[in-house]
Protein backbone atom coordinates (compact mmCIF):
# COMPACT_ATOMS: atom_id res chain seq x y z
CA UNK A 1 0.00 0.00 0.00
CA UNK A 2 1.72 3.22 -1.13
CA UNK A 3 -0.23 5.64 1.01
CA UNK A 4 -3.16 5.62 3.32
CA UNK A 5 -6.08 4.28 1.28
CA UNK A 6 -9.28 6.24 1.23
CA UNK A 7 -12.57 4.67 2.13
CA UNK A 8 -16.14 5.63 1.57
CA UNK A 9 -19.35 5.49 3.43
CA UNK A 10 -22.65 5.09 1.57
CA UNK A 11 -26.19 6.08 2.55
CA UNK A 12 -26.95 2.39 2.88
CA UNK A 13 -24.06 1.95 5.35
CA UNK A 14 -25.33 4.98 7.23
CA UNK A 15 -28.83 3.50 7.58
CA UNK A 16 -27.47 0.17 8.85
CA UNK A 17 -25.23 1.89 11.39
CA UNK A 18 -27.96 4.25 12.57
CA UNK A 19 -30.29 1.28 13.02
CA UNK A 20 -27.76 -0.61 15.16
CA UNK A 21 -26.88 2.45 17.25
CA UNK A 22 -30.48 3.54 17.81
CA UNK A 23 -31.36 0.06 19.03
CA UNK A 24 -28.35 0.05 21.34
CA UNK A 25 -29.05 3.53 22.79
CA UNK A 26 -32.58 2.45 23.67
CA UNK A 27 -31.45 -0.83 25.27
CA UNK A 28 -28.65 0.82 27.27
CA UNK A 29 -30.50 4.06 28.12
CA UNK A 30 -27.42 5.93 26.87
CA UNK A 31 -27.70 9.42 25.37
CA UNK A 32 -25.47 9.59 22.30
CA UNK A 33 -23.31 7.26 20.23
CA UNK A 34 -20.60 8.47 17.87
CA UNK A 35 -18.43 6.60 15.40
CA UNK A 36 -14.97 8.05 14.86
CA UNK A 37 -12.31 6.66 12.54
CA UNK A 38 -8.78 5.99 13.78
CA UNK A 39 -7.49 8.99 11.83
CA UNK A 40 -9.71 11.28 13.91
CA UNK A 41 -12.65 11.89 11.58
CA UNK A 42 -16.24 11.78 12.69
CA UNK A 43 -18.20 9.15 10.78
CA UNK A 44 -21.64 9.16 12.45
CA UNK A 45 -23.58 10.59 15.39
CA UNK A 46 -26.82 9.09 16.68
CA UNK A 47 -29.05 10.04 19.63
CA UNK A 48 -29.23 13.36 21.47
CA UNK A 49 -27.42 16.19 19.65
CA UNK A 50 -24.08 16.98 21.32
CA UNK A 51 -23.32 20.38 22.87
CA UNK A 52 -19.61 20.40 21.97
CA UNK A 53 -17.56 20.74 18.78
CA UNK A 54 -17.85 17.22 17.29
CA UNK A 55 -14.86 17.66 14.96
CA UNK A 56 -12.51 18.50 17.83
CA UNK A 57 -14.07 15.73 19.90
CA UNK A 58 -13.38 13.19 17.15
CA UNK A 59 -9.71 14.14 16.82
CA UNK A 60 -9.19 13.89 20.58
CA UNK A 61 -11.03 10.57 20.76
CA UNK A 62 -8.79 9.02 18.11
CA UNK A 63 -5.69 10.33 19.87
CA UNK A 64 -6.94 9.04 23.21
CA UNK A 65 -7.65 5.60 21.82
CA UNK A 66 -4.35 5.40 19.92
CA UNK A 67 -2.33 6.47 22.96
CA UNK A 68 -4.04 3.80 25.04
CA UNK A 69 -3.38 1.25 22.31
CA UNK A 70 0.33 1.91 22.68
CA UNK A 71 0.10 1.71 26.47
CA UNK A 72 -1.57 -1.70 26.09
CA UNK A 73 1.33 -2.93 23.97
CA UNK A 74 3.82 -1.74 26.56
CA UNK A 75 1.98 -3.92 29.06
CA UNK A 76 2.18 -6.86 26.70
CA UNK A 77 -1.51 -6.68 25.71
CA UNK A 78 -2.37 -6.69 21.99
CA UNK A 79 -4.86 -3.88 22.63
CA UNK A 80 -7.33 -2.43 25.11
CA UNK A 81 -10.55 -3.29 23.31
CA UNK A 82 -12.50 -0.74 25.34
CA UNK A 83 -11.91 2.35 27.50
CA UNK A 84 -14.05 4.02 30.12
CA UNK A 85 -13.85 7.63 31.30
CA UNK A 86 -15.94 8.43 34.36
CA UNK A 87 -17.23 11.88 35.21
CA UNK A 88 -19.47 13.11 38.02
CA UNK A 89 -22.50 13.28 35.75
CA UNK A 90 -21.31 12.46 32.24
CA UNK A 91 -19.25 9.43 31.31
CA UNK A 92 -17.97 7.92 28.11
CA UNK A 93 -17.27 4.39 26.98
CA UNK A 94 -15.11 3.69 23.93
CA UNK A 95 -14.92 0.42 22.04
CA UNK A 96 -12.85 -0.73 19.08
CA UNK A 97 -14.69 -1.72 15.90
CA UNK A 98 -12.85 -3.83 13.31
CA UNK A 99 -9.54 -2.17 14.28
CA UNK A 100 -10.46 0.76 12.03
CA UNK A 101 -13.08 2.85 13.85
CA UNK A 102 -14.10 3.60 17.43
CA UNK A 103 -17.57 3.54 18.96
CA UNK A 104 -18.02 6.26 21.58
CA UNK A 105 -20.99 6.04 23.94
CA UNK A 106 -21.97 9.07 26.05
CA UNK A 107 -24.18 8.41 29.04
CA UNK A 108 -25.21 10.00 32.32
CA UNK A 109 -26.47 8.85 35.71
CA UNK A 110 -29.79 7.66 34.27
CA UNK A 111 -28.05 4.39 33.35
CA UNK A 112 -25.09 2.37 34.66
CA UNK A 113 -21.74 1.34 33.28
CA UNK A 114 -22.78 -2.28 33.77
CA UNK A 115 -25.82 -1.92 31.52
CA UNK A 116 -23.84 -0.01 28.87
CA UNK A 117 -21.14 -2.71 28.86
CA UNK A 118 -23.71 -5.46 28.68
CA UNK A 119 -25.63 -3.94 25.77
CA UNK A 120 -22.62 -2.68 23.86
CA UNK A 121 -21.36 -6.20 23.14
CA UNK A 122 -24.14 -6.95 20.72
CA UNK A 123 -23.79 -3.56 19.03
CA UNK A 124 -20.03 -4.04 18.64
CA UNK A 125 -20.54 -7.46 17.05
CA UNK A 126 -23.03 -6.05 14.54
CA UNK A 127 -20.90 -2.99 13.78
CA UNK A 128 -17.84 -5.19 13.27
CA UNK A 129 -19.70 -6.97 10.47
CA UNK A 130 -20.85 -3.72 8.84
CA UNK A 131 -17.41 -2.09 8.92
CA UNK A 132 -15.53 -5.21 7.85
CA UNK A 133 -17.82 -5.33 4.78
CA UNK A 134 -17.27 -1.62 4.12
CA UNK A 135 -13.49 -1.83 4.31
CA UNK A 136 -13.22 -4.93 2.14
CA UNK A 137 -15.38 -3.14 -0.43
CA UNK A 138 -13.15 -0.02 -0.17
CA UNK A 139 -10.06 -2.15 -0.89
CA UNK A 140 -11.72 -3.54 -4.03
CA UNK A 141 -12.87 -0.10 -5.22
CA UNK A 142 -9.53 1.56 -4.56
CA UNK A 143 -8.76 2.15 -8.23
CA UNK A 144 -12.06 3.74 -9.25
CA UNK A 145 -12.57 7.51 -9.19
CA UNK A 146 -14.51 8.71 -6.18
CA UNK A 147 -15.78 12.11 -7.28
CA UNK A 148 -17.40 13.41 -10.44
CA UNK A 149 -15.52 15.10 -13.29
CA UNK A 150 -15.01 18.80 -12.65
CA UNK A 151 -14.60 18.31 -8.92
CA UNK A 152 -10.84 18.70 -9.08
CA UNK A 153 -10.91 22.04 -10.96
CA UNK A 154 -13.59 23.44 -8.68
CA UNK A 155 -11.70 22.30 -5.57
CA UNK A 156 -8.49 23.97 -6.79
CA UNK A 157 -10.37 27.23 -7.42
CA UNK A 158 -11.82 27.06 -3.94
CA UNK A 159 -8.37 26.41 -2.42
CA UNK A 160 -7.04 29.50 -4.22
CA UNK A 161 -9.97 31.55 -2.96
CA UNK A 162 -9.72 30.42 0.65
CA UNK A 163 -5.92 30.38 0.99
CA UNK A 164 -5.22 33.35 -1.30
CA UNK A 165 -4.54 33.16 -5.07
CA UNK B 1 -6.84 8.02 4.55
CA UNK B 2 -9.32 10.46 3.10
CA UNK B 3 -12.81 9.50 4.09
CA UNK B 4 -15.72 10.06 1.71
CA UNK B 5 -19.01 9.99 3.53
CA UNK B 6 -21.71 9.63 0.88
CA UNK B 7 -24.40 9.75 3.55
CA UNK B 8 -23.47 13.20 4.90
CA UNK B 9 -21.80 14.17 1.55
CA UNK B 10 -18.48 14.97 3.25
CA UNK B 11 -14.86 14.44 2.30
CA UNK B 12 -12.28 14.74 5.09
CA UNK B 13 -8.55 14.90 4.42
CA UNK B 14 -5.78 14.77 7.02
CA UNK B 15 -2.68 16.95 6.61
CA UNK B 16 0.22 16.58 9.03
CA UNK B 17 2.94 19.18 9.70
CA UNK B 18 6.12 17.35 10.70
CA UNK B 19 9.63 18.57 11.57
CA UNK B 20 12.22 19.30 14.24
CA UNK B 21 11.33 20.92 17.58
CA UNK B 22 10.85 24.71 17.56
CA UNK B 23 10.84 24.70 13.75
CA UNK B 24 7.52 26.56 13.42
CA UNK B 25 4.87 23.86 12.89
CA UNK B 26 2.49 25.29 15.49
CA UNK B 27 3.22 28.81 14.20
CA UNK B 28 2.07 27.71 10.72
CA UNK B 29 -1.25 26.52 12.13
CA UNK B 30 -1.69 29.62 14.28
CA UNK B 31 -1.19 31.84 11.26
CA UNK B 32 -3.74 29.86 9.25
CA UNK B 33 -6.15 30.06 12.18
CA UNK B 34 -5.77 33.83 12.46
CA UNK B 35 -6.00 34.59 8.75
CA UNK B 36 -8.56 32.22 7.33
CA UNK B 37 -12.17 33.43 7.34
CA UNK B 38 -13.69 32.58 10.76
CA UNK B 39 -16.60 30.79 9.10
CA UNK B 40 -14.19 28.45 7.31
CA UNK B 41 -12.36 27.15 10.34
CA UNK B 42 -13.22 25.27 13.48
CA UNK B 43 -11.78 25.37 16.95
CA UNK B 44 -7.99 25.02 17.22
CA UNK B 45 -6.90 22.49 19.81
CA UNK B 46 -3.38 22.44 21.22
CA UNK B 47 -2.21 19.71 23.55
CA UNK B 48 0.88 21.51 24.82
CA UNK B 49 3.09 21.61 27.90
CA UNK B 50 3.08 24.55 30.33
CA UNK B 51 5.92 26.08 28.32
CA UNK B 52 3.84 25.91 25.15
CA UNK B 53 5.82 23.08 23.62
CA UNK B 54 3.58 20.69 21.70
CA UNK B 55 3.05 17.59 23.82
CA UNK B 56 0.78 15.52 21.60
CA UNK B 57 -0.54 17.59 18.69
CA UNK B 58 -2.25 20.76 17.50
CA UNK B 59 -5.40 20.36 15.49
CA UNK B 60 -7.18 22.81 13.20
CA UNK B 61 -10.10 21.90 10.92
CA UNK B 62 -10.50 24.07 7.81
CA UNK B 63 -13.65 23.91 5.73
CA UNK B 64 -13.23 24.36 1.99
CA UNK B 65 -16.97 24.69 1.43
CA UNK B 66 -19.27 22.59 -0.75
CA UNK B 67 -17.82 21.43 -4.06
CA UNK B 68 -20.00 19.50 -6.53
CA UNK B 69 -22.28 18.48 -3.69
CA UNK B 70 -19.53 17.47 -1.24
CA UNK B 71 -18.46 19.37 1.86
CA UNK B 72 -14.66 19.24 1.75
CA UNK B 73 -12.70 19.57 4.97
CA UNK B 74 -8.99 19.60 5.71
CA UNK B 75 -7.87 18.51 9.15
CA UNK B 76 -4.50 20.10 9.92
CA UNK B 77 -2.35 18.44 12.57
CA UNK B 78 1.13 19.16 13.93
CA UNK B 79 3.28 16.62 15.73
CA UNK B 80 5.55 17.28 18.73
CA UNK B 81 9.02 17.97 17.34
CA UNK B 82 11.07 17.04 20.35
CA UNK B 83 12.98 13.80 19.79
CA UNK B 84 11.64 11.95 22.84
CA UNK B 85 8.00 12.31 21.80
CA UNK B 86 8.33 9.81 18.97
CA UNK B 87 5.50 7.57 20.16
CA UNK B 88 2.95 10.39 19.90
CA UNK B 89 4.46 11.61 16.63
CA UNK B 90 3.92 8.23 15.07
CA UNK B 91 0.29 8.05 16.23
CA UNK B 92 -0.60 11.32 14.50
CA UNK B 93 0.60 9.99 11.13
CA UNK B 94 -2.14 7.33 11.22
CA UNK B 95 -4.39 7.87 8.21
CA UNK B 96 -2.41 10.83 6.85
CA UNK B 97 -3.27 12.12 3.36
CA UNK B 98 -0.52 14.70 2.95
CA UNK B 99 2.67 15.69 4.81
CA UNK B 100 4.32 19.10 5.19
CA UNK B 101 7.87 18.93 6.52
CA UNK B 102 8.70 22.22 8.27
CA UNK B 103 12.48 22.56 8.34
CA UNK B 104 14.37 25.12 10.41
CA UNK B 105 16.70 27.05 8.08
CA UNK B 106 19.20 27.95 10.80
CA UNK B 107 22.64 26.50 10.18
CA UNK B 108 22.90 24.97 13.65
CA UNK B 109 19.57 23.15 13.20
CA UNK B 110 20.72 21.19 10.15
CA UNK B 111 21.41 18.08 12.19
CA UNK B 112 17.98 18.28 13.86
CA UNK B 113 16.34 18.69 10.43
CA UNK B 114 18.07 15.61 9.04
CA UNK B 115 17.16 13.59 12.10
CA UNK B 116 13.49 14.67 11.87
CA UNK B 117 13.34 13.84 8.14
CA UNK B 118 14.81 10.40 8.76
CA UNK B 119 12.32 9.91 11.58
CA UNK B 120 9.46 10.88 9.25
CA UNK B 121 10.52 8.30 6.65
CA UNK B 122 10.90 5.65 9.39
CA UNK B 123 7.50 6.33 10.95
CA UNK B 124 5.74 6.40 7.58
CA UNK B 125 7.33 3.06 6.67
CA UNK B 126 6.21 1.57 9.97
CA UNK B 127 2.63 2.54 9.11
CA UNK B 128 3.07 0.93 5.68
CA UNK B 129 2.98 4.28 3.83
CA UNK B 130 5.48 5.40 1.20
CA UNK B 131 6.35 9.09 1.45
CA UNK B 132 7.42 9.18 -2.19
CA UNK B 133 3.90 8.13 -3.25
CA UNK B 134 1.71 10.49 -1.24
CA UNK B 135 1.39 14.30 -1.33
CA UNK B 136 4.50 15.72 0.34
CA UNK B 137 5.78 19.31 0.55
CA UNK B 138 8.88 20.73 2.24
CA UNK B 139 8.86 24.17 3.84
CA UNK B 140 12.08 25.94 4.82
CA UNK B 141 11.09 28.20 7.67
CA UNK B 142 12.89 31.14 9.33
CA UNK B 143 14.32 32.42 6.04
CA UNK B 144 14.60 35.90 7.59
CA UNK B 145 17.28 34.90 10.11
CA UNK B 146 20.90 35.91 9.41
CA UNK B 147 22.15 32.39 10.13
CA UNK B 148 19.81 30.73 7.59
CA UNK B 149 21.53 28.13 5.38
CA UNK B 150 21.38 28.62 1.61
CA UNK B 151 18.39 26.87 0.00
CA UNK B 152 20.68 24.70 -2.15
CA UNK B 153 22.29 23.25 0.97
CA UNK B 154 18.93 22.56 2.62
CA UNK B 155 17.60 20.97 -0.56
CA UNK B 156 20.72 18.84 -0.90
CA UNK B 157 20.44 17.58 2.67
CA UNK B 158 16.67 17.27 3.14
CA UNK B 159 15.06 17.02 -0.29
CA UNK B 160 17.63 15.54 -2.70
CA UNK B 161 14.95 13.48 -4.49
CA UNK B 162 14.23 9.83 -5.05
CA UNK B 163 14.47 7.63 -8.17
CA UNK B 164 11.38 7.51 -10.41
CA UNK B 165 10.82 3.91 -11.50
CA UNK B 166 7.43 4.09 -13.30
CA UNK B 167 8.10 4.77 -17.03
CA UNK B 168 4.89 6.85 -17.30
CA UNK B 169 6.24 9.36 -14.78
CA UNK B 170 9.70 9.60 -16.33
CA UNK B 171 9.26 12.98 -17.99
CA UNK B 172 10.46 16.47 -17.22
CA UNK B 173 8.19 18.27 -14.75
CA UNK B 174 8.82 21.96 -14.14
CA UNK B 175 8.54 23.40 -10.64
CA UNK B 176 5.92 26.11 -11.24
CA UNK B 177 6.88 27.91 -8.04
CA UNK B 178 10.58 28.15 -8.94
CA UNK B 179 11.20 29.05 -12.61
CA UNK B 180 14.10 27.13 -14.11
CA UNK B 181 13.84 24.33 -11.54
CA UNK B 182 12.25 20.89 -11.87
CA UNK B 183 10.30 18.47 -9.68
CA UNK B 184 11.11 15.56 -12.02
CA UNK B 185 14.33 15.55 -14.02
CA UNK B 186 17.04 13.28 -15.39
CA UNK B 187 20.46 13.09 -13.80
CA UNK B 188 23.25 10.73 -14.91
CA UNK B 189 20.68 8.63 -16.81
CA UNK B 190 18.38 8.28 -13.78
CA UNK B 191 15.02 10.02 -13.41
CA UNK B 192 14.71 11.82 -10.08
CA UNK B 193 11.71 13.36 -8.35
CA UNK B 194 11.67 15.61 -5.34
CA UNK B 195 9.01 17.23 -3.21
CA UNK B 196 7.89 20.80 -3.97
CA UNK B 197 9.50 23.25 -1.56
CA UNK B 198 8.63 26.68 -0.18
CA UNK B 199 10.57 29.33 1.70
CA UNK B 200 8.75 30.75 4.70
CA UNK B 201 8.78 33.03 7.68
CA UNK B 202 5.90 31.46 9.57
CA UNK B 203 5.94 34.13 12.28
CA UNK B 204 4.93 36.78 9.72
CA UNK B 205 2.96 34.34 7.57
CA UNK B 206 5.25 34.51 4.57
CA UNK B 207 5.01 31.25 2.63
CA UNK B 208 2.47 29.71 5.01
CA UNK B 209 -0.47 29.78 2.59
CA UNK B 210 1.73 28.90 -0.43
CA UNK B 211 2.69 25.73 1.43
CA UNK B 212 -0.88 24.96 2.45
CA UNK B 213 -2.21 25.58 -1.07
CA UNK B 214 0.36 23.24 -2.57
CA UNK B 215 -0.27 20.35 -0.19
CA UNK B 216 -4.07 20.70 -0.27
CA UNK B 217 -4.14 20.75 -4.08
CA UNK B 218 -1.97 17.63 -4.21
CA UNK B 219 -4.29 15.89 -1.75
CA UNK B 220 -7.42 16.87 -3.69
CA UNK B 221 -5.84 15.40 -6.85
CA UNK B 222 -5.69 12.00 -5.17
CA UNK B 223 -9.50 11.99 -4.88
CA UNK B 224 -10.11 12.23 -8.63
Amino acid sequence: MPGASSWSFSEDDSRRIDGILNGFLGDASARTALIVDRAGQLVATVGEPVQFDPTAFASLTAADFSANDQLARMLGEPEFGALFHQGERESMYLADIARRVILVVLFDNSTTLGLVKLRVRNAVTQLNTVFTDMFSRADQDAASPKVETGFLGDAEDEIDRLFGA
Amino acid sequence: MSMINYASREINCKLVYYGPGLGGKTTNLEFVYNKVAPGARGKMISLATETERTLFFDFLPVDLGTIRGFKVKFHLYTVPGQVYYNASRKLILKGVDGVVFVGDSQLERMEANIEAMQNLYDNMTQHGYDLTKIPFVVQYNKRDLPNASPIEELQGALNPGWPVEEPVRQRLLADVDHPGEYLVWQQDGQWIERAPYFEAVAATGEGVFDTLKSISKSVVKTLG
